[in-house]
């Protein structure tokens, strides 16, 4: 399964499954199962991504990246 | 009658809350500036309410300090009226937490901030639409330009009189997200999505060059500007003292009990304004500006990687950047933190950071006497020390967290209002605070010289001054550094009686004491805030480990300039 690391930059995805404690850090920032979330840019040196959900801008470690699974998703629907 | 403010982290509640109440409470563009609730009474319409302040949460059931504290006081006081501060520009999450007010059977206002903003971003809200769906009053506003907050307190106290309670059921969070996602679909029109100036300014602020090269740059801008304006005000305000002191002291002639205790008062006068003001007003002038404009999250997003070498995230670096200025609220700005260890973790080490009044012995004795660029190197040393010391607790603490999670707020053009009443509510802690404990022990210490009993207390840390290689009568400056930082400075004149520094130690020896000053101990006032935050054992600890690092980086500093 593809990870949000995975996800090329300008690229949207769908957060599929992530762990329990890690869905509850999540939910206090408002991203939940189900959202798309566009990969805007990816920080230098080994840094963060920042990504846009719901209209929001949020930065999220790698650590916390690579365990966001996600399904790609086609800009064009 | 009470009326709560609740709202997500950067929504405005503060900027509503200062509005009213006039500048209380800490502002910031900045998640989670708001870590302790602020309760004041104010007069609206005639009628006197206490209007409480709360942390910024997502949601009331997240597990961090700041959401729990906030949770429970709604739950726990009596609170008459709940005025929910929502971001306009992001509707769809805001809501999500004011489906969770709903259901506590309170009376609530929903306060649409920033709608200036959604307008710019081309978001229609339909007000009323919401109004009838949630069945409570909703009404527009923009805080920061005062628009609309008194419809929004007239709206309250109404609804408080009328005790009218919001009835809406409560649901699992999940359902919560995606009713608020349908609402703001229904009620939210929005325009063309396109690239804004903000992506611009990001593409240049966060890039992998040039956001480092300008993040260099403005800090360098910063500190010169400091700088500056300290070298500028320094010297005729010192002057401007001296002068004063004379003419007090004329009447009272020399070498009385009386006139001791006098000079000492005037010599802490002077300090507070003459020595510490003229470092601390630019520096929380210019914090303020950074804040404001939204540039804080941008610098966690460049430094997460480097963070993540002493053990932490890219948020710590909120902590570390307070703590310039003072330790006190980079101590309590460690409470945004999810993890106890990382809590500790940046606790620990934002107390090794040179606050202001670090700043001022450093400036007032290295870069006054040895130039700025032997300055600069202590600062080097400083941001060492904490590197080596973090990477080495967190291999005894091991690393538990998930990792940066951080919002990027929109950049925000600051009111010269709002960073003025910023800097004034700091500089005011100081004032209130720390400038009278800096008077009355520089009185202290004038009757201990006029006993002559100071040599006791020289004796005491005799043992870690000789280590050091500085003189014995070091020892009263930097006990009473305990007391306040800048003490160690203004005491080091009276112990070696004279103001030039120049005659009394050696290049070396001044070095030296800077960098102990710069480690050792926390004062007082941070020694409190670590108690608050984190138990008295730990301030125990963290106080012991200041110590040795102290005493370790001066031996060291002492080794090196031996050898040159």
């Amino acid at each position: 399964m593809k990870t949000l690391l995975n996800v090329p930059g300008g690229q949207q995805a769908r957060l599929v499954s992530v762990s329990d404690r890690l869905l509850r850090k999540l939910r206090q920032y408002g991203l939940h199962i189900g959202d798309t979330l566009r990969v805007l840019r990816t920080g230098p040196m080994g840094g963060p991504l920042l990504v846009e959900v719901n209209g929001r801008e949020l930065a999220l470690g790698r650590a916390v990246a690579e365990h966001l699974f996600v399904e790609m998703e086609c800009e064009s629907h | 009658m009470r009326v709560a403010l609740i709202g997500q982290p950067n929504c405005g509640k503060s900027t509503l809350f200062n509005q009213v109440a006039g500048y209380k409470a800490e502002t910031g563009n900045f998640s989670g500036t708001t870590v302790a609730f602020t309760e004041s009474r104010v007069r609206v319409a005639g009628e006197v309410i206490e209007l409480v302040d709360l942390p910024g949460t997502y949601t009331l059931e997240g597990g961090s300090p700041a959401e729990e504290q906030a949770a429970r006081y709604l739950d726990s006081k009596d609170v008459d009226v709940i005025v929910n501060v929502a971001d306009s520009t992001h509707l769809a999450s805001a809501l999500e937490l004011s489906l969770e007010l709903l259901p506590l059977k309170k009376p609530v206002v929903l306060a649409l901030n920033m709608v200036d903003e959604a307008a710019r971003l081309g978001l229609r809200i339909d007000g009323e639409g919401l109004a009838r769906e949630l069945s409570i009053p909703v009404l527009p506003l923009v805080a920061s330009k005062g628009r609309g907050v008194k419809q929004v307190f007239l709206k309250s106290l109404d609804m408080g009189r009328k005790k009218q309670i919001a009835t809406y059921e409560s649901s699992f969070a999940d359902a919560r997200h995606t009713l608020a996602r349908q609402l703001a679909k229904q009620y939210v029109t929005q325009g063309e999505r396109h690239v804004t100036w903000r992506d611009r300014i990001d593409d240049v602020l966060l890039h992998p060059v040039w956001g480092y090269a300008i993040l260099l740059f403005v800090l360098y801008l910063f500190f010169q500007a400091v700088y500056g304006f300290g070298k500028l005000t320094e010297p005729p305000l010192l002057a401007f003292f001296d002068a004063v002191t004379k003419g007090v002291l004329h009447p009272f002639g020399t070498g009385s009990l009386l006139a001791e205790v006098l000079l000492g008062v005037m010599q802490g006068i002077a300090a507070g304004v003459a020595i510490v003001l003229p470092y601390l007003l630019p520096f929380l002038f210019g914090l303020g500006l950074l804040e404001d404009v939204g540039y804080l999250p941008r610098v966690a997003f460049l430094m997460d990687t480097f963070m993540h070498r002493i053990g932490l995230h890219g948020k710590a670096i909120v902590p570390f950047i307070l703590g310039y200025g003072c330790n006190v609220p980079a101590v309590m700005s460690t409470r945004t933190l999810e993890e106890p260890r990382d809590r500790y973790l940046a606790a620990a080490l934002a107390t090794l950071v040179p606050c202001a009044a670090r700043l001022a012995v450093v400036f007032g004795l290295v870069a006054f006497y040895l130039g700025p660029l032997a300055a600069l190197g202590l600062y080097l040393l400083n941001l060492i020390v904490i590197a080596v010391t973090g990477r080495i607790l967190s291999k005894l603490m091991p690393e538990d967290t998930p990792g940066l999670i951080l919002e990027m707020p929109p950049y925000r053009v600051p009111t010269v209002k709002n960073v003025l009443s910023k800097s004034w509510f700091r500089v005011r802690e100081f004032v209130v605070e720390a400038w009278p404990i800096l008077i009355v022990g520089s009185a202290v210490l004038s009757v201990l010289n006029y006993l002559d009993v100071s040599y006791v207390f020289n004796w005491l840390v005799r043992p870690i001054t000789w280590v050091m290689g500085l003189p014995t009568e070091t020892g009263v400056p930097l006990i009473f550094g305990i007391f306040r930082k800048e003490l160690s400075l203004v005491m080091l004149s009276q112990a070696l009686g004279t103001v030039n520094f120049g005659t009394a130690l050696t290049a070396t020896q001044m070095v030296v004491y800077a960098t102990f000053v710069m480690f050792y101990l926390p004062c007082l006032a941070t020694l409190s805030a670590l108690k608050r935050e984190l138990g008295t054992r730990a301030m125990l600890a963290i106080g012991a480990l200041t110590v040795v690092i102290a005493l370790a980086s001066a031996i060291l500093v002492r080794g090196i300039a031996s050898i040159m």
